[in-house]
């Protein structure tokens, strides 16, 4: 069963009170809204934005897989199905707030500033696409739910500076199983931390699916044992994640009482694609099941609900459809154009200063170059 | 004659895994994603379906569980072969894997043994995220306790692998992913060991001794076949790394006076370091020139837009041999 709940935080029943196992909702499938929901109080300008926000990364994904495809791009995690997630509660956070991502958080991170040739960039293979100049985006994390830590510690640091800066953590549900999240959520509540625990529960650790990961009912009820607030939300309902993280964001900078800071948030959705490009998903699971994940699609969900209020029309669709692709066919352009990074970039930022042995080192594969060649080199 | 298979590596992973399943009901396999799916590299591909549930099967995605459980099971009696999916994950296990696999035995007084043999994949070169493509075989060897072996051929993973799972004690067993499906060799389909500790020729020569394990074999052997009829160069597949078989490295090195150590891993602290200095312990007198390393730099394995040049190869090996050679 699932509840809709019309408070954004800060009114005297937060949703976050809501049961750990329960599920918060404000879009119905078809678009409507659930009876008893509020719906959040944001400006026309803002909807579309979510909207246009959640299409465009719909299409990046799939020019992403296919430069993979074409030989264009190395292996890359595919985000279709999860852009509710990603953008509703990106969306929650003012921009000194940070986001803590795991890998497959490309749409939340533009939503904070990343731009997309930055994530192409990482993902063809060049490290400095990582290098995010004055964004509060933190890098890519690979090993599953080591970021979890580093998300409490950066509270803590936040906190003894007087900052009022939020982290939003983001990371799968396979992730839960790690001792990694354990210690960090822990870490959290004992420290009290400006954190937001952003789990993307997308069923599936590549073939492994939820079940296999937790006998618990819920992910969202491990916050118990945390001393902190725990709450499942439709994942594929954009506004239900907005809503829902809103109050989480508001409760980290500003808890009152014996409130605690951070708050874990379960995002019920699922991955409609492969879990990287080197995934077949056929060989674990039901085309059935895909469908069925289908249905909950947030982005018709969402145009539904805009058509409805008037906000949305063919002409605005086809003119944001017509602009989301100029501006994804661009940043393939742009990320294309930068040339392979240099090889001294590889010995530059192991250390602040370069030891002797490793200038050694550049200086020996400079000799190699200028002596063989590339094409003789890397035969 | 008993019948063969031709085989890739990845192929004779699963093959040996297969045939140790159906010689002993105390072998389990599992790890995150080997029961349906059949291993992300497909490395126990059917193993699931034909052995069961209670045999293969999937874990949380958690190592420090996978390999605890398996020290646990291990000391039961049984024998687990955990995987870890790529080497570079196996960090949350690392402490059970130093602290306790490497170390039960001699914390029980040999009461309790660990005869568990944890599966990584390793290395360069498949153009993967970060974190995929390291070597560090050297954490492993440096610790005593267990024993590590990187094999470079179809042949030698069944029967290394079968010899892991039969040793009884802890065996890190490194699997050479960018070799997976490299080339095709005849494997025996019964199964059989090659014998843990023991180095291999896979080239005779005389001037000088390269020593090397895993995906380096390939390119080492193709610099040794450049420079045959200039350079005579004997190439040793050590194939375990520990415990090493140093009667055949000095053996190998009294014959030639040179040596070149080929491995992917950092330079600095890399087992290349090791086998330098034993030679000098052991074989001063025969010396005839410094001992070359040509290795991976002591850098972040690189994405992918820059490992070829991280990765030696056959140019930089050839470069290697020379500076030995013409010292
Ligand atoms: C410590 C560690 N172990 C294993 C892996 C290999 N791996 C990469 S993604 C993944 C599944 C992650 O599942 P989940 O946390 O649900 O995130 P999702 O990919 O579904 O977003 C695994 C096992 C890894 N990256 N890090
Ligand atoms: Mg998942």
């Amino acid at each position: 069963m699932t509840f809709g709940y019309g408070s954004t935080g800060g009114t005297a029943v937060s949703v976050l009170e809501t049961d750990p196992r329960e599920k918060v909702q404000v879009l119905a499938e078809d678009g409507s809204v659930v009876e008893g929901a509020t719906v959040p109080d944001l400006s026309e300008e803002t909807f579309v934005e979510m909207y246009r926000t959640m299409k465009l990364a719909r299409h990046f994904d799939e020019r992403a897989v296919s430069l993979q495809r074409q030989g264009r791009m190395g292996t890359y995690p595919p985000l279709s199905g999860q852009e509710g997630a990603q953008v509703g509660s990106a969306m929650a956070l003012r921009d000194e707030d940070w986001i803590v991502p795991s890998y497959r958080e490309h749409a939340a991170s533009y939503v904070h500033g990343l731009t997309l040739e930055g994530t192409l960039r990482y993902w063809m293979g060049d490290e400095r696409g990582n290098r995010l100049e004055d964004l509060n985006i933190f890098p890519v994390a690979v090993p599953i739910a080591s970021q979890i830590p580093h998300a409490a510690g950066l509270g803590m640091a936040a906190d003894y500076n007087d900052s009022d800066e939020v982290f939003m953590c983001y990371f799968g549900d396979g992730a839960t199983s790690e001792g990694d999240f354990h210690e960090g959520l822990n870490f959290g509540g004992v420290f009290d931390t400006p954190t937001v625990f952003f789990c993307n529960n997308n069923q599936w650790a590549i073939s492994v699916p939820r079940e296999k990961q937790t006998a618990a009912e819920t992910i969202a009820q491990k916050a118990v044992a945390y001393g902190m607030e725990g709450i499942q939300v439709d994942g594929m309902d954009p506004l239900a994640v907005y809503q829902v993280t809103s109050a989480a964001v508001e409760r980290a900078r500003s808890a009152e009482g014996e409130q605690l800071r951070p708050t874990l948030i379960e995002a019920v959705q699922y991955r409609y694609g492969a879990h990287t490009t080197a995934d077949d998903p056929s060989v674990y699971r039901e085309d059935d099941e895909v469908e069925k994940w289908k249905a909950k699609d947030p982005i018709p969900r969402l145009e539904a609900f805009l058509r409805d209020r008037g906000v949305l029309d063919d002409e605005r669709v086809a003119e944001l459809t017509d602009s989301i692709e100029e501006e994804v066919a661009e940043a393939i352009d742009t990320a294309e154009e930068y040339t392979r990074p240099t090889t001294e970039s590889m010995f530059e930022h192991v250390y602040a200063g370069m030891p002797e042995r490793l200038r050694q080192q550049q200086a020996y594969l400079d000799r190699l170059q200028s002596e063989h060649g590339d094409e003789e080199l890397l035969e | 004659m008993s019948d063969t298979q031709n085989l890739t590596l990845v192929q004779a992973v699963r093959d040996g895994l297969k045939g140790e399943l159906e010689r002993d009901d105390d072998v389990v396999v599992f790890g995150e994603d080997v029961g349906k799916n059949g291993g992300v590299f497909r490395a126990t591909q059917g193993l699931y379906e034909e052995f069961g549930e209670e045999r293969v099967f999937d874990t949380p995605l958690a190592e420090s569980g996978i390999v605890g459980t398996a020290v646990g099971m291990a000391a039961y009696g049984m024998k687990p072969v955990p995987e870890m999916q790529f080497s570079g994950f196996a960090y949350p296990g690392f402490d059970q894997i130093v602290s306790h696999a490497a170390r039960l035995r001699t914390r029980s007084r040999s009461r309790f043994s660990v005869p568990m043999t944890l599966r990584m994949p390793y290395g360069g070169g498949i153009r993967a995220p970060e974190h995929h493509s390291e070597s560090k075989e050297a954490f492993y060897a440096h610790e005593a306790g267990l024993k590590v072996v990187v094999p470079s051929t179809p042949h030698d993973t069944k029967g290394l692998l079968a010899a892991a799972i039969r040793d009884p004690d802890p065996v890190v067993f490194m699997e050479p992913k960018l070799i997976y499906r490299a080339f095709r060799e005849e494997v025996p389909d019964e199964s059989y060991t090659v014998e843990l500790g023991e180095a291999t020729t896979r080239r005779e020569g005389d001037d000088v001794s390269l020593f090397t394990w895993g995906a380096m074999t390939r390119p080492s052997m193709a610099a040794a076949e450049n420079l045959a009829g200039e350079i005579d160069v004997e190439v040793i597949d050590l194939r375990t790394l520990s415990p090493m078989d140093w009667d055949s490295i000095v053996e190998s090195f009294k014959k030639t006076g040179r040596a070149v150590v080929v491995h992917e891993a950092p330079k600095s602290g890399g087992l290349g370091a090791e086998i330098a200095t034993t030679i000098q312990e052991e074989a001063l007198g025969y010396q005839r020139a410094p001992v070359q390393r040509v290795t991976g730099f002591d850098t972040p394995f690189p994405l992918y837009a820059l490992e070829d040049y991280y990765m030696p190869e056959a140019a930089r090996i050839e470069d290697g041999i020379r500076e030995a050679v013409e010292f």
